[in-house]
């Protein structure tokens, strides 16, 4: 008997020491891997060799991106995985940083995400690869993006300035005027509601994304980051004029209770029953892929304003990639990155298969493309409303260096207030004091306005 | 446990002192080795896990039971636990009295057609956890679903089971749905145990079916009784897919912290607070392992009575 229990000691403690030696193990993992700069050289060597690169995204425009690169260099063994989408794309990614091994190469991570992955050391600093010398390629504003605390963590990819989509078929049976401020909007989401109980002017159940890039337009600046300094004030002048203006719209029921994304959502988008959206520019591409219902009758407007003569927008989503710091081929993958985001070839390929707003200033002053004619949108330039928001794009905003996590909790706060039917602003305090507490635990100085 | 704890009874009886006493711990080797690796080896990194804390500023550093202390106080984690606990108080009665109607009248040998009922009632089981929740989530729904056809349909006003205050009810439905069969199916097979000739012995003493349902099969039936409520509690007590898939449905109407489960994954893997996600996680192993175990103990003692 005492010679068994005292074996059963000895695994219990032979496993505690391997628990133990794989936590640091994982704790290794992560560890920076000094990288040079490499010259013209070493980057025709790496093309040449014999190489795979992995790389995870939801982007339809990332598969034919990797096959033309490939075409390029037939070394190169480019893989395209979809893991998910968004928050589900986030959380493999995290999973695969923590867990140190199994994580891609190159990832792609909307602009409110990069800061999150770059603080928490899962992303690769492209300064060393390079990288600046690529600046003046990006618009301004698509740069901005990617510097976290000097350090370049991805190349932007496409941007999201916010416009009007609305389903003219609608709006024209019903005899209702496209809103270009928002007190018409909220005039016209009654006109719609009365003439037809089924339509509404959009869906909203409480979208963080959306929040944050309404409160933007608004001119509001609840987040405000100076390194480990950390302002939160979501009750600011434009917070507060977003969310009183979007009450009305949720407590009288004039948006339907819809979540974005959702099978509901696509039925409505087709059946006319969803109006119009106020969304980024990318949303031209998924209309023509997701509702091929409405061809024809789908129209591009500006983004409604505040006060007649405005002419600020926002961004809504958009985009980079960026590399990981585990990436074991880190030359194939900035070439990779380079051909996807900075080449013309790259960007007419996506351009092309999904539509939305270039990061570079020579696809965005491009001609061909700002006068193409969108069959799906009846024939309209639509690209030139889309360029003319990504130029009115209201400067300063800045995310939150924990968004996708305090999005993940928006539902908590901000979407129990469209729950209930009761004020947004006390749903944004709730949510600014969860975010606040967050960001004090970890680590950051945080000041709760 | 038991497993090994038998072993251990049959090696030191058998082979005190011979040498060939490591030749029972080979047979066990591989459970063993499998046990290390997927329970004890995990559970003691997630014991590691707890003392520590890392910051997105600030790295990794020891904090000792900081993460237990501040489980304690947790106002969003007691909520997930009471929420289960409502839960359990609810779905699990309604569960198992329907489980053992169903293995009565089964077992009654007046039902014809029983072989079918009996895979009618245990089929759901089969249908995976998420592809249930998806077609109850829009059969629930009062815009898209059944109960917005009906409203439609009579002119009538049910609301819809996935609002917030109505969806606990609606997550109970699916899982008595998924999980009576099964329950039924362990009821069913005790009472094909219980001798013939008792129900003989009470037919001669002029025993109707009451009595027999009474005095012979109900308490033939307790062993499996406390089984299945210990396996009901471990089941509450995890309870993560259907809140979670339902989720995506209605995102208003279930919190991240719905169930200390989804708490868990979401500071983990929106958080990335694995520390104290790991903390969580082995205040509720302890809780599942402490309120089950009394379950078992209180049943069998009454059992031996």
């Amino acid at each position: 008997m005492a010679s068994s229990k005292k074996s059963v000691a000895r695994w219990l403690s032979v496993t505690a020491t391997a628990a133990m030696l794989a936590g640091s193990l994982v704790a290794c993992g992560s560890s920076d891997k000094p990288v040079e700069t490499p010259d013209a050289g070493d980057v025709e060597s790496a093309l040449d060799e014999k190489s795979s690169l992995l790389v995870w995204g939801w982007d339809p425009a990332i598969e034919p991106v990797a096959a033309a690169f490939e075409a390029k260099y037939p070394n190169v063994d480019v893989e395209v995985v979809n893991v998910g989408t968004n928050a589900d794309h986030y959380t493999k990614v995290q999973n695969a940083i923590t867990a140190g091994k199994g994580a891609p190469d190159l990832a792609q991570m909307e602009y409110q995400a990069i800061p999150q992955f770059a603080l928490s050391d899962g992303l690769a600093d492209l300064t060393e690869l390079g990288a600046k010398d690529l600046e003046s390629k990006y618009t301004p504003a698509a740069w901005n993006n990617v510097l976290v605390n000097d350090g370049i963590y991805g190349l932007p990819w496409g941007t999201g300035p916010m416009a009007l989509f609305y389903n003219s078929a609608v709006f024209e049976k019903h005899g209702v005027e496209v809103p270009t401020t928002w007190a018409e909007y909220t005039q016209a989401a009654k006109d719609l509601k009365a003439a037809d109980p089924a339509v509404r002017i959009t869906n909203d159940s409480g979208d963080a994304g959306f929040s944050t890039s309404m409160i933007w337009q608004a001119g509001g600046q609840p987040f405000k980051i100076d390194g480990e300094k950390v302002e939160i004030n979501l009750q600011d002048e434009g917070s507060v004029k977003w969310a009183t203006a979007w009450n009305e719209l949720v407590q009288d029921e004039l948006v339907a209770p819809i979540s974005s994304w959702s099978d509901e959502w696509y039925q409505g988008l087709g059946n006319g029953t969803i109006a119009s959206l106020t969304i980024g520019a990318w949303m031209a591409g998924n209309l023509e892929s997701g509702v091929p219902d409405g061809a024809g009758d789908w129209r591009v407007a500006p983004m409604p304003v505040w006060e007649a003569g405005d002419t600020g927008t926002s961004e809504n989503g958009g985009g980079a990639f960026s590399m990981l710091k585990g990436s074991e081929n880190k030359i194939v993958a900035q070439q990779f990155l380079e051909f996807m985001t900075a080449s013309t070839e790259g960007q007419t390929i996506t351009l092309e298969t999904v539509g939305g707003i270039p990061s570079t200033v020579a696809e965005l002053a491009n001609d061909e493309w700002l006068n193409r004619e969108w069959e799906y949108f009846g024939g309209q330039k639509v690209n030139q409303v889309l360029a003319d928001s990504a130029n009115n794009v209201i400067t300063g905003w800045q995310y939150l260096p924990f968004q996708v996590y305090a999005n993940s909790v928006f539902a908590d706060s901000v979407g129990q207030s469209y729950e209930n039917r009761t004020d947004i602003n006390e749903g944004l305090k709730a949510w600014q004091s969860t975010v606040a507490e967050f960001g004090t635990q970890q680590g950051f100085d945080v000041t709760s306005k | 446990m038991s497993l090994t704890k038998d072993t251990e009874t049959v090696v030191g009886a058998g082979f005190r002192k011979s040498k060939k006493s490591w030749s029972g711990w080979m047979f066990m080797a591989p459970f063993i080795v499998v046990f290390a690796l997927v329970l004890l080896a995990p559970i003691l990194y997630a014991v590691y896990l707890s003392l520590f804390e890392t910051r997105m500023i600030g790295g990794s550093q020891f904090v000792g039971f900081d993460n237990f202390l501040r489980a304690f106080k947790d106002a969003q984690f007691w909520d997930g636990v009471l929420r289960i606990l409502k839960f359990f108080a609810m779905q699990v009665p309604i569960m198992l009295g329907l489980a053992l109607a169903a293995a009565l009248a089964i077992d009654s040998s007046r039902l014809k057609g029983k072989n079918f009922f009996r895979i009618g009632i245990f089929v759901p089981y089969a249908v995976p956890a998420v592809v249930a929740t998806l077609m109850w989530g829009f059969m629930f729904g009062d815009r898209f679903g059944l109960i917005g056809n009906l409203n439609e349909f009579f002119n009538i006003n049910i609301p819809s089971l996935l609002s917030a205050n109505l969806i606990l009810l609606a997550i109970a439905n699916i899982q008595i749905w998924t999980f009576t069969g099964y329950n039924m199916l362990i009821f069913y097979s005790s009472l094909r145990t219980i001798p013939e000739e008792l129900y003989e012995a009470a037919e001669l003493d002029g025993a109707n079916q009451w009595w027999i349902i009474r005095s012979i099969k109900l308490p033939a039936l307790r062993g499996a009784m406390v089984i299945t409520t210990v396996f009901s509690i471990i089941g509450s007590f995890q309870l993560f897919n259907e809140p979670n898939v339902l989720k995506g449905i209605v995102p208003n109407s279930i919190t991240s912290y719905f169930t200390p489960n989804m708490y868990a994954y979401n500071l983990a893997f929106s958080g990335q607070q694995h520390n104290y996600s790991a903390t969580i996680a082995l205040i509720m192993g302890v809780l599942t392992m402490v309120i089950a175990y009394s379950v078992q103990h209180f049943g069998t003692r009454k059992d031996e009575r």
